[in-house]
């Protein structure tokens, strides 16, 4: 079928051989297993399925999932791009350490990071004392979501773009000031274009990332039908029945919408590489 | 294009063009109020929860048995999954940078899709794999083999959550690299394995190791996924973040975030071999350059 | 140096291979074993069974075996052992649970008439924490259903408790009243006050004792002494209502389990043992209430007189109320349809 086959002749060696395990370990470890949940939809049937994943409820979850996810992702594409900046750029005591904790939400389980968020937030903790004093609520609905998910999502971020910022040439920055430019106009013209691919992945892995979370929001959410219950929620409930297909209906369609995002942000940047060659 | 340079900007070249001394004070500010809130709040209740009760009880929660047990199983775990996964990470970004071929953007999207995966369909697609209803679990079941439930089926689950860091970190470093430095290599004799070894894997030690890193630090902390398939067998398939979950939910605060703050110093311990070895990196490079 | 750290890496994969292999074949266990596959909130009670059968069986037959935990919420600990988690017993919160552990032919269909008292050697019944005083003045059921009270409770579609406390309040309505339809409008009012449905039950107490929130908290009557224990008898009390439903957490052997770890004696003589006196005690001990009359009457002061109704009869059977209730599409979540 001419997938995966090379297109014109290359003289470096070892296609046949890392392409190979690439498939095959892609194969063992993501592929096969995710089928499963293809194989495990398929026997209900067209009809049970649509019945299955629009339910009202489902179909509530998956707002709610969605829409908390991107004000995570863009709340973390701000304070990413910000940490990632001043983490390059300047030079200050304690900058290490500060780079250090960026990967503690990564190492951090996510059931101690819901457990932490929700007992901050509670009307007894260290911020929900202060903050019920002025009729903010945080946990128990959507916005305790957000929280937990920007931390969740908060190193995706800072991780695409550091790397990307150090390379920046700084030469090109010295020209546009030479040149008249104000810093303002320099990273606006100059260096956000150039960061932008960068954003743009780390906030959709965050967001992608967010949709699925399950451990930190269940302590934060409150977890009420229809109101502030999450899309892994309702897979939970469903295995909680023994609905095995149910519950793989639900899966397989966060999974569709994940990979199409996922693909059309590959193929954006794909695409933008070959307008730069 | 800006294009990537591929030597370390280290920090020869670092401050030239530097923003005004009000807007560095306002932007480190801001970033310190982002973590407070998000990062230094968290971790402070960790640590005062942990040692609520003082030294002696953090000592004893954290030397206890079944915790020492856990922190086995999360090493164990992380020393199988770190290595397998970069091994792949290499391969793949070898294969994907240094050829072109058709259904490139489909494959790199699928090597993402584990990020985008929830952890509770991380862990529910292995038992729906190997789950002893399926067939396939059936067969491994009546000879013997165990995966799911006990510690090859949280290697697994670890494996597919952690799957592309380090890849993902690889194939926009190779890309930005090219492949004239093989090519050139190629010409002048080299072998398939020489070009590798002498050429590529310097190049991309620094991103490897980073990836490395990542995975490894996910691993560590990995919930959903590893919370499905373990069974939560007391001193046998716990890991270290199923061990807090539990101590937890016995109304043990202080072993439980005693166990957490482990979580911490591992975390802390990664970073910190991050930041020697970047040092090391950076002073051999501009050995080199001189 | 790059050179040798690829050949460390491979070294450190092939090792890390060749010593995981084995590790993953099973080792024929020997049947001084026994792995119980429990709920949430008999971590402690099952701690000191265990050590209890343990001294038991050493001075009765001279060996010495090893009881393995597993607790988690009812439901996923269900499916873990359909899924191959090789429980030699299961303790779990509800007949339902382990119908389903049934139906995928792990054990017998009778398996609840092969223990005495339907397989449930202990038993207990759905009360209410509230803060100390009572403030709200918190005393039946139906105070529950009155605006300005907020509620904890778990989510049922996700934890065995909260289906018994909803199942408590339907019944004392039905019973009541006599008509399912009040019941049904009934369990709605308790529900608009609940602010929060977490996934568990441990996961509401939290809500409740650690967060602070609502006034009254739907639990095992087990669990609401733990409560007091854990938290300060001087935060919170328990009011008993006058009525509630008998809650049977059952047991039962894992036929196909125990025949594979050749581990069938030992696992029927703990289960056995639950029914002996001396766990008697160690049940009421924890709060349970016993079903061996001696021990009812010795702790007959921690259990307070309800009248207590069971699910049989107001619901007919686990398998029924499961699917009217709490099934998708079920009477819970009506409730939630706007």
């Amino acid at each position: 079928m001419g997938l995966f086959q090379t297109k014109r002749r290359n003289i470096l060696p070892g296609f046949g051989l890392s392409m190979g395990y690439t498939v095959f370990y892609l194969s063992a470890i993501v592929i096969v297993p995710l089928s499963m949940i293809f194989f495990n939809t398929v026997p209900m049937g067209w009809e049970p399925f649509v019945h299955a994943v629009t339910a009202p409820r489902v179909l509530a979850s998956y707002r709610l999932s969605f829409s908390t996810a991107f004000f995570a992702a863009v709340f973390d594409a701000a304070a990413g791009l910000l940490t990632a900046w001043v983490l390059v750029r300047y030079r200050f005591p304690g900058k290490q350490f500060l780079d250090a904790l960026v990967d503690l939400p990564f190492a951090l389980p996510t059931a101690v990071a819901g457990i932490c968020f929700a007992t901050l937030y509670s009307p007894m903790g260290w911020l929900g004392e202060t903050l019920i004093k002025w009729n903010i609520e945080i946990i128990n609905s959507a916005t305790g979501i957000v929280v937990a998910l920007v931390f969740i999502g908060f190193p995706f971020v800072v991780r695409t773009i550091q790397p990307v910022l150090e390379e920046v040439e700084q030469e090109i920055e010295e020209a546009a000031h030479c040149l008249g430019a104000t810093r303002w106009q320099t990273f606006r013209k100059i260096l956000l274009p150039h960061l932008f691919p960068a954003l743009l992945t780390g906030s959709t892995l965050a967001f992608a990332r967010g949709i699925g979370e399950y451990g930190s929001v269940i302590f934060i959410a409150g977890n009420l039908p229809m109101k502030t219950e999450i899309a892994p929620l309702m897979i939970m409930s469903k295995l909680d029945q023994f609905d095995y297909a149910g519950a793989s209906a639900v899966a397989l369609v966060l999974l569709l919408i994940s990979f199409s995002m996922l693909l059309v942000l590959n193929a954006v940047q794909e695409w933008q590489q070959k307008e730069y060659r | 294009m800006l294009k990537p340079t591929t030597t370390e900007s280290g920090p020869i070249v670092k401050k030239r063009v530097s923003d005004p001394l009000p807007i560095r004070i306002l932007l480190i500010g801001a970033m310190l109020l982002f973590f407070t809130a998000f990062i230094f709040l968290p971790l402070g209740l960790v640590f005062a929860q942990a040692f609520q009760k003082g030294w002696t009880l953090y000592l004893e929660s954290i030397t206890e048995p079944y915790a020492l047990e856990a922190v086995k199983l999360t090493l164990i775990t992380v020393a199988i999954v770190v290595p397998l996964n970069a091994f792949f990470g290499v391969t793949a970004a070898w294969a994907i940078t240094k050829f072109n071929f058709s259904g490139k953007a489909a494959l790199k999207t699928i090597l993402d899709l584990p990020f985008a995966v929830s952890p509770v369909i991380a862990g529910l697609i292995f038992v729906l794999l190997v789950g002893s209803r399926t067939p396939f679990g059936s067969w491994l079941g009546e000879h013997g083999i165990k995966i799911i439930f006990s510690t090859p089926g949280i290697v697994i689950a670890t494996l597919f959550v952690t799957f592309p860091f380090v890849v993902r970190e690889l194939i926009p470093l190779m890309e930005a690299q090219g492949r004239d430095e093989e090519e050139a290599a190629l010409t002048l004799g080299a072998k398939g394995w020489q070009i590798f070894g002498k050429i590529t894997l310097p190049n991309i030690s620094w991103g490897l190791l980073y990836g490395m890193i990542l995975c490894g630090a996910r691993s560590i902390g990995e919930f959903g996924a590893v919370s499905v398939v373990s069974g939560h067998i007391r001193g046998q398939t716990n890991t270290i973040p199923l061990h807090v979950e539990i101590l937890y939910s016995e109304y043990n605060f202080t072993a439980s975030f005693a166990v957490a703050s482990i979580l911490v110093f591992l975390a802390l311990l990664t970073v910190g071999i991050k930041v020697t070895m970047e040092k090391q990196f950076k002073k051999n490079s501009i050995h080199h350059q001189d | 140096m790059n050179f040798e750290w690829t050949k460390k890496i491979t070294l450190a994969v092939t090792l890390v291979l060749a010593s995981g292999v084995p590790g993953s074949i099973a080792e024929a266990a020997g049947a001084s074993t026994l792995l119980n596959v429990s709920y949430d909130p008999t971590r402690e009670l099952y701690q000191s069974e265990n050590a209890a059968f343990i001294q038991y069986w050493q001075k009765k037959t001279g060996q010495t075996v090893k009881i393995d935990q597993s607790h988690g919420g009812s439901g996923k600990q269900a499916r873990a052992v359909i899924d191959g988690l090789e429980a030699d017993v299961v303790t779990l919160a509800l007949a339902y649970d382990i119908d389903a552990i049934a139906d995928s032919k792990l054990l017998a269909p009778n398996w609840q008439s092969r223990l005495p008292n339907n397989s449930t050697p202990y038993t207990s019944t759905i009360v209410f924490v509230v803060r100390k005083g009572n403030p709200k003045q918190i005393r039946s059921w139906d105070d529950l259903a009155k605006t300005g009270v907020s509620v904890i409770t778990p989510n049922p579609k996700t934890s065995g408790g909260a289906r018994w406390n909803y199942l408590a309040a339907w019944g004392y309505k039905q019973k009541q009243t006599g008509s399912a339809q009040k019941a049904k409008e009934f369990v709605k009012s308790i529900y608009r006050n609940v602010p929060v449905l977490d996934t568990g039950a441990r996961g509401s107490t939290l809500t409740f004792a650690q967060r602070g929130l609502g006034d009254v908290l739907l639990a095992w009557e087990n669990e609401a002494h733990l409560i007091l224990k854990e938290f300060g008898s001087d935060k919170y009390e328990i009011v008993s209502p006058a009525v509630s439903i008998l809650a049977e957490p059952p047991v039962a052997v894992v036929d196909k389990n125990v025949a594979k770890h050749g581990s069938r004696k030992l696992a029927e003589a703990y289960l056995n043992f639950l029914y002996t006196p001396q766990a008697q005690d160690i049940i009421a001990q924890n709060s349970y209430r016993p079903r061996n009359a001696a021990a009812l009457k010795k702790y007959a002061a921690n259990f307070p007189k309800i009248k207590l109704f069971t699910l049989n009869e107001v619901f007919g059977n686990w398998r029924t109320a499961q699917k009217t209730h709490f099934n998708d599409g079920g009477v819970f979540d009506q409730i939630y349809v706007p």
